[in-house]
């Protein structure tokens, strides 16, 4: 199942012109490749058979509320941080057919399991962040009593080319949560972008198999200082945090704090945080029948706790009200995750501060209602 | 690999209408080998299904030692239940579960043990008192108090009656709005907690019903000392995988479907009644 950490790292350098082979040597393995693309003024994953479908010298620049891409005189395809998704929608389906049933001449009903077709599929450009978010969803998704076995053929098919950032977007605040800038582990290759080139390691066995089929020569010094110039520099330029998980815990003392009003007035209640989250799991399920009647399918779709009916009970809801459901966000994801998953919900990756249309930051929301202080960041 | 989202269908071999909107439906996997392996707890529950209409959270009320079927009671509270209401017997349901950790059974062995319900009597509290009575030496005295609103909305009325005249078996039911032939109390079934003369060291109370009724309850028991270890109580909230993946039923860092609904007091004392949980 997830890939194993093959500490540590040795890497080896590739010009940046052969990038090209280990995109081959991944689709001759059969891989299906996905990579950074440029597609709706934002990065998404799509699929890339030839490295210059790869942004070039794309930034995103970033800010609440705020998202927008720039070209810079670079040939860098990865100096972008991060489109609205991680690797979420990929495994964990915005809407998908859990199971199908059909009524029988007979009266009997008969209930199949429907499973997605999938291909073993290589993501290119994984951020230690979207890392550490899936080993959470892993935890959730994958857990021993229930594993969900839709989530795990596309998990099982995944393989993962994880890099290092050399630059933040203004909303990254990983070096905080402790998830980057620098990949930690949860890849099958890992790989850092340099001035001029590459250096790649492997994380995993399938990784370092394919890495050394490259022969790729041993890093030099000045690459490897390089390389930690790239994480250092992504860290020094993160000045949003979130304070510490004992800190955030308290969060559940200030259910009545007057913070949680403010926001509820700016609020839209769209879910737009919770749908770019990467760690987020709520889903709804429904039945979608066929025109005949006499076949039903069962679906699930992301879901929201922004949403009206998330905690509809018939006659009332348990959260009517926007600045209940704001607080069960923010609760949940820094305090309750910690009891339920053993860590914060949070892997700092800012992607909620972007997507907010009303520039809702989570980072200041926490330093207010943790009693200012920290309110200045 | 088992799949915790896939039913199975069963089938309804008899239905029972308790009152004008209560029904309960006896059923019987339709594959036996599913049948065989199913084995629940007093306060389990599953999700019931019913053919492209929708599906609902219902707690298995009939004894964990009946093997051939299980039985679930069910009020009509809206769309899916109302459905549920219409089929009879030979229909068929998807059943998933069973779900949930159930009442601490083993720990009532040798104790007294206070059931407290509210509202429309509650289906979680009837498998126990069931489980008791079937099991009469093993546990000590048994008080059920239950409250409703009006008396017709008492379902099991005559239950009530035949479990009063067991041994060691003390029933006090009080109505809000009692009418004329109201045998029993009038006012809250909290009011009938304080005529208890517990035992603290060899006590357990077990709630269900609306979470205000509870939280009354709770503080009643509590003043009289019974220890927060010893008052257990089953919660709802709206669920649509149940084995605690959709995240619906969370309460605070809990979720009621996965690691209640049966709770210990403590372990939700800080969210019970608190605004937006
Ligand atoms: C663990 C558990 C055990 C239950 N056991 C029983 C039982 O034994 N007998 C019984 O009659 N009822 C029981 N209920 C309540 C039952 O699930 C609801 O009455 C039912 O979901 C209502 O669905 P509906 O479509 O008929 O009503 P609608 O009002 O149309 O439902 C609208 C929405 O609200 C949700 N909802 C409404 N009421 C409840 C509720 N009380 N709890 C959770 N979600 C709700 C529904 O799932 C649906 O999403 C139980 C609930 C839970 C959580
Ligand atoms: S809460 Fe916001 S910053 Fe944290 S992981 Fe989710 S989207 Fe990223
Ligand atoms: S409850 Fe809200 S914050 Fe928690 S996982 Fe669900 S959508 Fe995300
Ligand atoms: S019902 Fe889905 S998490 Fe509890």
């Amino acid at each position: 199942m997830p890939t194993q950490h093959i500490a540590p790292r040795r890497p080896g350098f590739m010009e940046r012109e052969r990038l090209q082979d280990l995109l081959d040597a991944l689709r001759l393995l059969g891989y299906r490749t996905l990579g950074p693309v440029v597609d709706e003024d934002t990065i998404q994953w799509r699929e890339v058979d030839a490295i210059d479908a790869l942004p070039a010298g794309v930034q995103a620049r970033q800010g609440a509320g705020e998202y927008r891409l720039e070209v810079q005189p670079d040939d860098r395809l990865f100096a972008w941080n991060h489109g609205p998704q991680a690797i979420k929608p990929l495994l964990f389906s915005a809407e998908e057919r859990l199971w199908r049933e059909r009524l029988m001449v007979d009266g009997q009903i008969e209930i199949k399991q429907t499973l997605p077709e999938v291909e073993p599929t290589a993501i290119f450009g994984v951020r230690a962040c979207d890392l550490a978010a899936l080993a959470l969803q892993d935890r959730h998704f994958l857990s021993p009593q229930h594993p969900d076995p839709h989530y795990k053929i596309r998990r099982e098919a995944l393989f993962l080319i994880g890099i290092d950032c050399a630059f933040s977007a203004a909303t990254c605040f990983c070096t905080s949560t402790g998830d980057g800038p620098s990949l930690g582990e949860g890849f099958d290759i890992g790989m850092a972008e340099l001035d001029n080139g590459y250096l790649f390691w492997g994380g995993s066995a399938k990784g370092s198999e394919i890495i050394d089929r490259l022969s790729l020569k041993p890093a030099t010094e000045a690459q490897l200082n390089n390389m930690i110039q790239g994480t250092d520099r992504a860290a020094a330029q993160q000045h949003r945090f979130l304070p510490g998980e004992t800190e955030l815990k308290q969060l559940y003392e200030k259910l009545n704090h007057e913070h949680w009003d403010e926001i509820g007035e700016r609020c839209l209640s769209c879910g737009n945080c919770t749908a770019v989250c990467p760690t987020c799991f709520c889903y709804s399920t429904g039945y979608q029948r066929t025109l005949d009647g006499r076949s039903a399918e069962m679906k699930r779709q992301w879901d929201s706790c922004f949403s009206p009916t998330h905690s509809s009970m018939g006659h009332f809801m348990v959260r009517g009200e926007t600045t209940l459901r704001y607080r069960q966000w923010l609760t949940h994801k820094l305090a309750g995750w910690q009891e339920q998953f053993g860590r914060s919900g949070c892997v700092g990756c800012g992607r909620c501060i972007t997507w907010c249309p009303v520039g809702i930051d989570l980072t200041q929301a926490v330093a207010a209602l943790l009693d200012g202080g920290l309110a200045d960041a | 690999m088992l799949d915790a989202h896939l039913p199975h269908s069963a089938v309804i071999d008899r239905r029972v209408q308790e009152s004008p909107g209560i029904f309960s439906l006896r059923l019987q996997y339709v594959d036996t080998n599913v049948q065989d392996v199913f084995e629940f707890q007093p306060g389990q529950f599953n999700m019931l299904s019913l053919f492209g209409v929708g599906e609902v959270p219902i707690s298995i009320v009939s004894d964990p030692d009946d093997s051939h079927f299980f039985d679930h009671t069910i009020r009509v509270a809206g769309r899916v239940t109302e459905a549920l209401s219409r089929l009879q017997p030979g229909d068929r349901v998807g059943i998933r579960g069973p779900f949930g950790r159930g009442w601490p059974m083993a720990q009532a062995e040798g104790q007294d043990v206070v059931v407290v319900t509210g509202g429309l009597g509650c289906a979680p509290l009837v498998s126990v008192i069931r489980y008791l009575l079937r099991r009469r030496d093993r546990f000590g005295d048994i008080h059920i108090l239950q409250g409703v609103k009006n008396e017709d909305d008492l379902i099991w009325r005559r239950q009530y009656e035949l479990w009063s005249r067991e041994q060691g078996v003390n029933v006090q039911l009080a109505a809000d709005m009692p009418g004329k032939e109201w045998p029993w109390q009038q006012g809250l079934v909290t009011e009938l907690i304080n005529t208890l003369d517990l035992n603290l060291e060899k006590t357990i109370s077990m709630l269900c019903g609306p979470e205000l009724m509870m939280l009354a309850a709770i503080a009643q028991l509590r003043d009289l000392k019974l220890d927060d270890q010893r008052i257990w109580l089953s919660m709802e909230r709206n669920m649509q995988c149940g084995f605690g993946q959709c995240g619906h039923c969370q309460v605070g860092p809990k979720f009621v479907c996965k690691d209640g609904p049966v709770f210990c007091y403590s372990e939700v004392a800080d969210f019970l009644g608190a605004k937006g949980f």
